[in-house]
């Protein structure tokens, strides 16, 4: 497909899902609560077919992180980047999308450890590289004095 | 799809005649600081829980207040078998997000050099396997065939391991004026030696025994666990970023994917020997053929990527490698990810070790080619 | 005192003479004990450091590499000093361990090894022990060490030990069958359990060519049995390091890991010196028939020098395998065991049987 047809395809399974054309891939920005949904029928939709998920990772803005998940397919090798934004810095919640690639519970424990970022129904939302109590340290307000030499 | 894991630790599943042993993160076969807790009944593995970050190094952490020729120089730490690709991978995001078009020259010899790496990473591979399985010789016959790469290594970039020869906008020097002599003279030695990795062990009957049928990934597990790389088109999942989104001089070329169905060990093992064949190929295409031209192109002082998000994907040794880099117009990026191929492929080991005993533990996580730093990052 | 490298016999026997001369009977035989024991602990001590050193420059060649050079002349001193500093090392009781079994355990290792090395004889007159069921003992004896290993293993508080332990007591028991059952060919051939007699009985032509086929199924099987014995590669479940770390010897350290490393090397000569003399004749030089030229230019190389010919050729060839073959699985090991060498063996008993009763052999 090309990325108006994902377009298409994709606007009429989330309404409520915005495009950016220009970059390098297409970019969907989901909301948060579509994800799972979305996530779900590009995978087991024959025309998209988004059986592979290359990267997972997040963002940290100034009001909200930015979840980024990067799909291809193997069948008709396009690329599509989802992209699901929490609610607050507070409270950051996403769900998990690991039921439907399961490379993604890695991924998502590695986004937990970095930014804080939970997920939800993820089944063992364990800290990966960091121990319990350590900072999120990819988050940009993230301070550690003794390890963290700022020049 | 097999449920991702169950919670080993929850004491209400533990019966009296299963027992916990820690392989690792001091352990023979774990190639550096990565442990497994494997919950065992007698010898077969129930399953298995990795445990990693021992030498998380905050490597994305630390690229965020660096600037992009700066942190070219940490991607190597992290494989640190595949330093070469992933130099080349920042470079090219770097050189794709400005829309710097490098010279031939910088094309062909990054090519040569990936396949280089890759060949050194698979004979390093190729003797850990060996050990792994018992047959030490298989280490020396290694080593000995990967010392000439180094030296080629060394003579053109001066490290023999973590090169940093990629800058932005091409290499950082030429080759060395015997670069095309040594490097024929590699692929002619090499080409009589190969074969002996093969009599030694792939054609070794308890070898044989030990691997085929053991640890199957199909198709379809290897696509949804994005386990990419050998290990991948082991199970007939054809995920070679060279053929798929071509980059450097790889266009150029004619070299075989090869691809196999049985997703099992052997196959594993076995498309690591061909793909160094298909290598020597495709730098023997090269070679002959490097153009003449600059090294580099001039790039500005202070490198600043416009405003956006950039991905490129290249093939490692161990599978698809992966910058996304998030800029925000300053001389150093937001957020940078490196989408590393262990890391992924290590978390589809619980999988594939159930019901095998410990032995066949260490031999699939052999053939996985783990590294740990690339995991850890 | 007649001396002679050919024929130790005299020699004892004139030792003997000389002591009993001037002492009682009893501190005679005291004396006479505590030489034999001096004797073959100068022995063991001595060809274990050989055979490390050994170990070492094979492997190294196999590995196209140069191995010890640095120590002594083509590192000849270096396993003495491996030898030295194993023996200073801090002795570590790991937190935990059943001291009492966990000390006894190298001690029963390495005991076993005297037991059956005082059986061999090295030269015609150069034997402790001769007794009438020698083969049998042997057998016997040798498998009381998997109890030394299985005690290691069991008492080091350590999984990876108790893992190796359990390997090692089902491979060892396993594999005695095959030696036990080869053995028992060739005493169907040779007619006597003792190993003076069935040393004797190859004086004119060794048992591997005197009993054609089974002898030579016989010789294959314990070969592959007795490495099996022996813990070392491929068949190195116990210890495989890259699986257990070191197997039953993880938790060991100074001298305690220095008798299980002395005993490892020790067994591999005791398997050798058996193949040696239930096969290749022992001390015997290579005869065919009786009394011809041949027989004669033979018997200019002494005994002894034939005997240990014979045992390095075979250390050597064990050797080999270990640093060419990838180690087998635990359960590969036991199906090779029960399910291929056990019927061969059976098999290869009835074809010997035959073989004696129809005056086949020569």
């Amino acid at each position: 497909m090309t990325n108006e047809e994902l377009k298409l395809t994709i606007a009429k399974l989330c309404s409520s899902a915005e495009f950016k054309d220009g970059a390098q891939f297409l970019e969907v920005i989901v909301p948060a609560a579509d994800l799972h949904h979305l996530c779900r029928e590009l995978r087991h939709n024959g025309e998209t077919a988004f059986d592979y998920l290359f990267c997972l990772t997040g963002v940290d803005y100034p009001t909200y992180f930015e979840v980024v998940y990067h799909l291809d397919s193997t069948r008709h090798r396009h690329v599509v980047v989802l992209k699901a934004r929490t609610a607050s810095r507070e409270y950051p919640v996403l769900d998990t999308i690991g039921d439907i690639w399961p490379t993604a519970y890695s991924h998502e424990r590695e986004v937990y450890d970095l930014l804080g970022v939970r997920f939800n129904n993820h089944p063992d939302m364990r800290r990966l590289f960091l121990e319990d109590g350590w900072g999120f340290p990819l988050r940009k307000d993230y301070v550690d004095p003794v390890r963290i030499v700022e020049r | 799809m097999a449920e991702y894991r169950e919670i080993i630790f929850n004491s209400d599943k533990i019966q009296t005649d299963d027992y916990f042993v820690n392989i690792g993160p001091q352990h023979p076969s774990t190639h550096g600081a990565l442990r497994i807790v494997a919950k065992l009944e007698g010898e077969i593995v129930q399953s298995i829980d990795p445990v990693i970050g021992y030498i998380h190094s905050g490597i994305e952490k630390m690229c965020e207040s660096l600037s992009y020729p700066q942190l070219i120089h940490l991607t190597d730490r992290m494989d640190y078998l595949s330093a070469h690709m992933n130099n080349e991978a920042v470079c090219l995001c770097i050189e794709n997000a400005l829309q710097v078009e490098v010279p031939e020259r910088v094309k062909y010899i990054r090519t040569i050099m990936d396949e280089l790496t890759r060949i050194a990473s698979h004979q390093l591979w190729w003797c850990a396997t060996g050990m792994d399985m018992g047959a030490m010789t298989t280490f020396f016959y290694g080593l000995r065939d990967r010392e000439p790469i180094l030296d080629i290594f060394e003579e053109t970039c001066g490290a023999r391991m973590t090169f940093n020869y990629n800058v932005p906008g091409g290499l950082m020097f030429d080759i060395h004026p015997n670069f095309q002599k040594r490097v024929k003279d590699f692929i002619r030695y090499f080409r009589k030696k190969l074969p002996e990795y093969d009599t030694l062990l792939s054609g070794n009957v308890i070898f044989k025994e030990r691997t085929k049928g053991l640890g199957v990934l199909s198709k379809e597990e290897a696509i949804a666990w994005g386990v990419t790389g050998p290990s991948g088109r082991a199970s007939g999942y054809s995920c070679d970023v060279r053929k798929l989104h071509p980059y450097s001089a790889y266009p150029y070329v004619k070299f075989e994917e090869k691809l196999a169905t049985d997703g099992d060990t052997f196959w594993r093992y076995q498309l690591r020997i061909e793909e160094m064949w298909e290598s020597m190929k495709i730098i023997e295409q090269l070679i002959d053929n490097i153009p003449e031209g600059d090294f580099a192109v001039k790039m500005k002082g202070v490198i600043k990527l416009p405003e956006g998000e950039f991905y490129q994907r290249v093939e490692s040794a161990r599978g698809e490698f992966g910058v996304f880099i998030v800029s925000d117009g300053k001389k150093n990026p937001y957020r940078l990810k490196f989408r590393s191929p262990g890391f992924s492929n290590l978390f589809v080991l619980n999988e594939l070790v159930k019901g095998v005993k410990i032995a066949d533990l260490v031999a699939i996580m052999a053939t996985l080619d783990l590294v740990i730093p690339d995991i850890d990052r | 005192m007649a001396f002679s490298i050919y024929d130790f016999t005299d020699l004892a026997q004139s030792i003997h003479n000389g002591l009993s001369s001037s002492l009682t009977p009893v501190w005679t035989t005291v004396i006479e004990w505590a030489i034999i024991g001096i004797l073959y602990i100068l022995f063991v001590a001595l060809f274990g450091l050989f055979l490390v050193y050994a170990e070492r420059k094979v492997c190294a060649a196999i590995q196209q590499r140069i191995g010890p050079n640095r120590v002594g002349p083509y590192g000849f001193i270096q396993t003495i000093a491996d030898f030295i500093k194993l023996l200073m090392k801090e002795i570590i009781n790991p937190k935990g361990v059943d001291h009492f079994l966990y000390n006894l355990a190298p001690y029963i290792v390495i005991a076993t090894v005297f037991i059956i090395i005082s059986m061999f004889p090295f030269a015609p007159g150069l034997q402790s022990f001769d007794f009438d069921i020698g083969v049998f003992f042997v057998t016997a004896v040798s498998s009381v060490g998997v109890i030394g290993i299985l005690l290691a293993g069991w008492s080091s508080n350590n999984k990876y030990s108790l893992i190796g332990g359990i390997r090692s007591g089902a491979q060892i028991i396993s594999y005695e069958l095959s030696v036990g059952l080869s053995l028992i060919t060739m005493i169907i051939l040779s007619g006597t359990m003792q190993i003076s007699g069935i040393v004797n009985g190859q004086a004119d032509g060794w048992f591997l060519f005197k009993g054609h086929i089974p002898a030579f199924i016989a010789f294959v099987i314990f070969i592959i049995a007795g490495t099996a014995e022996t813990n070392r590669g491929p068949f190195d479940l116990p210890e495989g390091e890259s699986e257990l770390t070191g197997g039953f010897h993880t938790e060991y350290s100074g001298i305690k890991f220095a008798f299980f490393f002395l005993a490892e090397y020790m067994n591999l000569f005791i398997v050798a010196a058996m193949v040696t003399i239930v096969f290749l004749g022992g001390w015997q030089p290579l005869h065919f028939g009786t009394g011809n030229g041949f027989n004669a230019a033979m018997d200019l190389l002494p005994p002894i020098i034939w005997f240990f010919l014979k045992v390095c050729t075979i250390i050597l060839l064990i050797m080999w395998f270990k640093w060419t073959f990838p180690r087998l699985r635990v359960d590969q090991i036991l199906t090779l065991e029960w399910k291929y060498l056990l019927p061969i063996n059976l098999f290869n008993i009835i074809l010997m049987s035959v073989v004696v009763l129809m005056g086949w052999h020569w």
